[in-house]
């Protein structure tokens, strides 16, 4: 009874994750530019794996497998963040660098100031708020 | 000393659950190569607070409940974008709208900056571009995920995660 249960929810977990993989594959192919295509490369990197490894879990059982599913799963989500922002650096110290579209582009608003005044002056320490405070 | 003792610990524990053979011979194996990685992390001196931090032993798994809440929700998000461009059968780029902007943080520990930035790149839709001493270059897939991120839940959590214990190697120029 708890076998086939458990064999039920392990085969809709890896078919959830599967289903995430083909939204992030598809995601990746549709996106227009490199940066929002990392973000659909997120979802395979964070979910799916994740609903995968936990299905395989289950069929594993108590093993040694799964302490190594485990493993493999921390070890997945150390490593991807560190990978995406390997590639956005280098992405954007190269050709790819961002555009400039901050999100209050169309409504501007007080907290405009601060974030613009960081982006302005990297090496500064808080001075330069207050000089924006005070132009805006 | 006590971060050798850990770090024994842990790699200890991978060691033993890669390995799956427990004859004498190659346990005696397992902890000479377990000795060896320690006498060079200890020559590249990387065993302290910051590749082994300690006191969030009990804390950091609350956090990361909390952030894997978050990257489910985000995840669902994302997965939407994505097939809301595909089966309204235009082009991708009417269901997002990507943006990018330098975000204020008053996190002042390295270690809370790192937990950042990482908790960022971390949830899909939103990815940490550049971080520098009071500020994070966040890319966003859609508007709303970089307004989630200027509320300031997650730095609110890391803050009380990292910052109300001293910090030798914390950067001396800024205080506001």
């Amino acid at each position: 009874m708890i076998d086939t249960l458990l064999s039920y929810a392990s085969g809709l977990l890896l078919l959830l994750g599967c289903f995430f993989m083909l939204t992030g594959a598809i995601g990746l192919l549709r996106f227009p530019d490199y940066y929002s295509r990392m973000h659909a490369a997120g979802i395979t990197d964070t979910l799916a794996t994740f609903l995968i490894i936990s299905g395989l879990m289950l069929a594993a059982g108590w093993s040694l497998a799964l302490f190594k599913l485990g493993l493999i799963m921390l070890f997945i989500f150390f490593t991807s963040p560190t990978a995406s922002h390997a590639l956005a650096r280098s992405a954007q110290l190269s050709a790819l660098r961002l555009p400039h579209m901050p999100a209050e582009a169309t409504h501007k608003n007080n907290k405009r100031t601060r974030t613009m005044a960081t982006s302005e002056s990297n090496t500064a320490g808080p001075e330069p708020e207050t000089a924006v405070d005070t132009r805006t | 000393m006590r971060y050798t003792f850990c770090l024994f610990a842990v790699l200890a524990f991978i060691w033993l659950t890669n390995s799956g053979h427990y004859t004498p011979l190659i346990l005696a194996f397992g902890l000479a190569s377990i000795l060896f990685v320690i006498l060079i992390a200890r020559r590249m001196k990387v065993v302290d607070g910051e590749s082994l931090p300690l006191e969030l032993w009990s804390t950091l798994p609350g956090y990361y409940l909390w952030l894997l809440r978050k990257i489910i929700s985000s995840n669902l998000e994302v997965a939407a974008c994505v097939w809301k461009g595909l089966l309204s059968g235009k082009h991708a780029t009417t269901a997002i709208s990507p943006c990018s902007e330098r975000i204020h943080t008053n996190l002042h520990s390295d270690l809370g900056r790192v937990l950042y930035a990482n908790s960022i790149t971390l949830t899909p839709g939103t990815v940490a571009i550049d971080i520098d001493n009071n500020s994070v270059l966040v890319h966003a897939l859609t508007r709303n995920g970089l307004e989630e991120v200027k509320q300031g839940e997650m730095e609110k959590r890391i803050a009380a995660l990292t910052e109300n214990r001293p910090r030798s190697h914390r950067p001396a120029e800024q205080k506001n």
